[in-house]
């Protein structure tokens, strides 16, 4: 029997794990340990609604609604001193929790405070842009549309910015394979040979490391050598291994080569 | 539209607009002085930018998604294809992060090594830096210099890790080798080199050329809201006005010991930044030499001691049986860090690198987010492109110290 994948999560797994292993947590403390972060927190959660705060390893994480965003940043922004954004991007959780997580990861450069403000929102559902309050949320918009599929509303030029305009499928969701799906590997037989062409040249190898036993143009045969792009399904002929006559070369005599054997 | 003939045949590149008398010009992906595989569309009014449209892409390897499908070890060696032209910051940088999430820490003679590397990545990006810029300004003299002096550098590397580009010279949790016999009187050699050459080979010849100041004062003129609004970080804040240093401001490894300071230019031109790559240049020197006195007070280990994460020393493997067991593990299932999310931000020559890992307990990370200081550098190009002269552009984009290893990932 072939073994069990799950379909919407095609990442890498472990092969084995211990049946009374116990996932351990990365130690949380509470926003009260922090007098910067509890100041901040308390502006936010004055105007906006908080779901979840806690600090990990040092930064702050705020977890609103999803409405809530370009308020959120808003004020955090003008009244709370993170004068950038570092990063932003998302989390595939649809095959756990059936959404998707959002992050802004913020920067306060007076404080040295960073803290980061996350948000679960459903497949399908768009995002309201932040560009207006940071511009590096541009590209790291254009960059979260183009991997999970996440639209921002309002966005200046809400198109792929890493994948080709045509590609389809979205490359960081769970359910997306490592190598590609059907049309990455037809993808660029298609662009530059034209779809006709299939047929004759067959779809992309997006697996490096796959082996085929036919194929005679890529891989040699030690013992079963046939000509170049010979057809070897009905199978090969052993041809015998010669090896080369190995020569002891003197070069202190003056008639110079001699075979190994009359050197006696 | 072209209609090409026999007269005016079709120019691939050029697109010349009836209504409004603007070219639409396509730089790249494939220009000398792109720094990789930068397509840049810019509409042209005359030789003066409308428009300017980065394309970028054209490197993309989906490394995060193979973050996703390796193990924390195995995907160590894959951080050297971001920024290669300075690959140990990017290995260190995914190193903190895992080591924060692990809640472990390198020995002590593991963290003087890596910080010795780290400002030696720096100074190796930045000559690097000061070398393709002047050729793309025009100086062709000073790239055959600084390659010189990188190239000293690189043999470095070469003696400690074996690499010359892709170093892959940090582990998680310390460095894999100590250094060989006679590294460190080579490296300080190789400082007072520098340091020599920098005054009286670099700046002698560009600081104050004539042609040098004229091409880059007042050109790429980034403002310091702009520059905290775009994301810009390193040299590119620096050079706005804002004394922002990961390095000095959250420090990690052995910065918080070591004497240096952050040089600032409040010019904000490309003139400004170039001084800047110069200044920090000499503050890694004066880094490195304080460090090469602090090698000698550590312990021989290299390796933090994590038997849950971390393989043990290849002479326990050898002699004891529980050593060789959990080895055997940690090789086959890849360690299982906690289950928690950490963002570690580092300053790597370019700017901010930081490692936003998500571990949901599984040897494989269940997200990593690589938070590349050239992708947001390249999303400023937009901006800053419009209202300069063609023959600026070239200028600028030197001068964002862009690598495409890193802005595709």
């Amino acid at each position: 029997m072939r073994k069990y994948v799950p379909k919407d999560n095609v990442q890498g797994k472990a092969y084995y794990t211990d049946r009374y292993h116990v996932v351990p947590s990365t130690p949380r403390e509470d926003v009260s340990s922090d007098e910067v972060f509890v100041k901040h927190l308390e502006i936010l959660s004055s105007k906006v609604e908080v779901n979840r705060a806690e600090i990990q390893l040092g930064s702050m994480i705020v977890e609103i609604n999803h409405e809530d965003n370009f308020k959120a940043l808003e004020i955090l922004k003008n009244e709370c001193g993170y004068a950038q954004l570092t990063e932003m991007s998302a989390v595939d959780y649809l095959a756990k929790d059936g959404n998707f997580e959002v992050f802004y990861q913020m920067l306060n450069l007076k404080d040295v405070k960073r803290m980061r403000l996350v948000m679960r929102i459903e497949q399908g559902v768009a995002v309201e842009s932040v560009v207006p309050l940071y511009k590096s949320a541009n590209f790291a918009e254009r960059e979260m549309f183009d991997m999970f599929g996440i639209v921002s509303n309002n966005h200046p030029y809400m198109r792929r910015i890493l994948m080709p305009d045509d590609w389809e499928g979205y490359p960081l969701l769970k359910t997306y394979p490592l190598q590609g799906d059907e049309f990455a590997s037809w993808y660029e037989v298609d662009r530059i040979f034209g779809k006709d062409a299939r047929e004759a040249i067959g779809p992309e190898n997006r697996d490096p490391a796959r082996v085929d036993r036919h194929d005679t143009k890529r891989f040699s045969r030690v013992g079963y050598e046939v000509e170049f792009g010979a057809d070897i399904s009905q199978g090969e002929t052993k041809t015998a291994i010669e090896y080369s006559k190995t020569f002891l070369v003197d070069y202190q005599e003056a008639d110079g080569v001699k075979p190994a054997e009359d050197r006696k | 539209m072209q209609q090409p003939n026999k007269l005016s045949p079709f120019f691939e590149n050029l697109n010349f607009e009836r209504d409004d008398n603007t070219m639409v010009i396509n730089f790249g992906p494939q220009h000398p002085s792109a720094h990789g595989q930068l397509r840049l569309v810019l509409e042209l009014d005359g030789e003066q930018v409308v428009k300017a449209y980065p394309d970028i892409g054209y490197l993309h390897r989906g490394i995060e998604k193979m973050a996703e499908n390796m193990t924390y070890n195995e995907f160590l060696p894959t951080t050297d294809r971001l920024d290669y032209i300075a690959s140990t910051s990017n290995n260190y940088a995914y190193a903190l992060a895992v080591e924060k999430l692990l809640g472990i820490e390198a020995p002590r003679r593991a963290q003087v090594i890596r910080t010795m590397l780290l400002e030696l990545n720096r100074i190796i990006s930045h000559l690097f830096f000061i070398a393709t810029h002047a050729l793309d300004v025009g100086a062709m003299s000073v790239f055959l210099y600084a390659f010189r002096e990188r190239e000293f550098a690189m043999d470095l590397m070469e003696d400690y890790c074996g690499a010359r580009l892709t170093h892959s010279s940090v582990r998680i949790g310390g460095v894999p080798l100590d250094l060989p016999a006679g590294w460190l009187a080579q490296m300080r050699n190789f400082c007072n080199a520098v340091d020599y050459e920098l005054e009286h080979t670099y700046n002698a010849l560009l600081q104050e050329n004539r042609i040098w100041k004229m091409r880059l004062e007042d050109v790429g003129v980034i403002s310091t809201e702009d520059a905290l609004s775009w994301g810009c970080t390193g040299p590119m804040l620096r050079g706005s006005g804002v004394a922002y240093d990961v390095r000095k401001e959250e420090p990690y490894e052995l910065y918080s010991e070591l004497d240096f300071d952050i040089p600032v230019a409040d010019t904000n031109d490309s003139y400004g930044r170039y001084r800047l790559y110069m200044a920090e240049m000499k503050e890694s020197t004066k880094m490195i030499r304080q460090l090469i006195l602090k090698y000698d007070e550590t312990e021989p280990q290299l390796m933090a001691h994590a038997p849950q994460y971390i393989s043990a020393p290849k002479e326990e493997i050898m002699t004891q049986n529980y050593a060789l067991m959990q080895h055997f593990v940690l090789v086959t299932q890849g360690m299982r860090p906690p289950k928690g999310e950490v963002y570690v931000p580092t300053e790597s020559p370019k700017g901010e690198l930081g490692f936003y890992i998500k571990s949901e307990g599984e040897p494989y990370a269940y997200r990593l987010k690589c938070r590349a200081p050239s992708f947001f550098h390249t999303g400023l190009l937009q901006e800053i492109l419009v209202g300069t002269y063609i023959a600026d552009v070239v200028t600028i984009i030197g001068s964002t110290n862009i690598v495409f290893g890193e802005v595709d990932r």
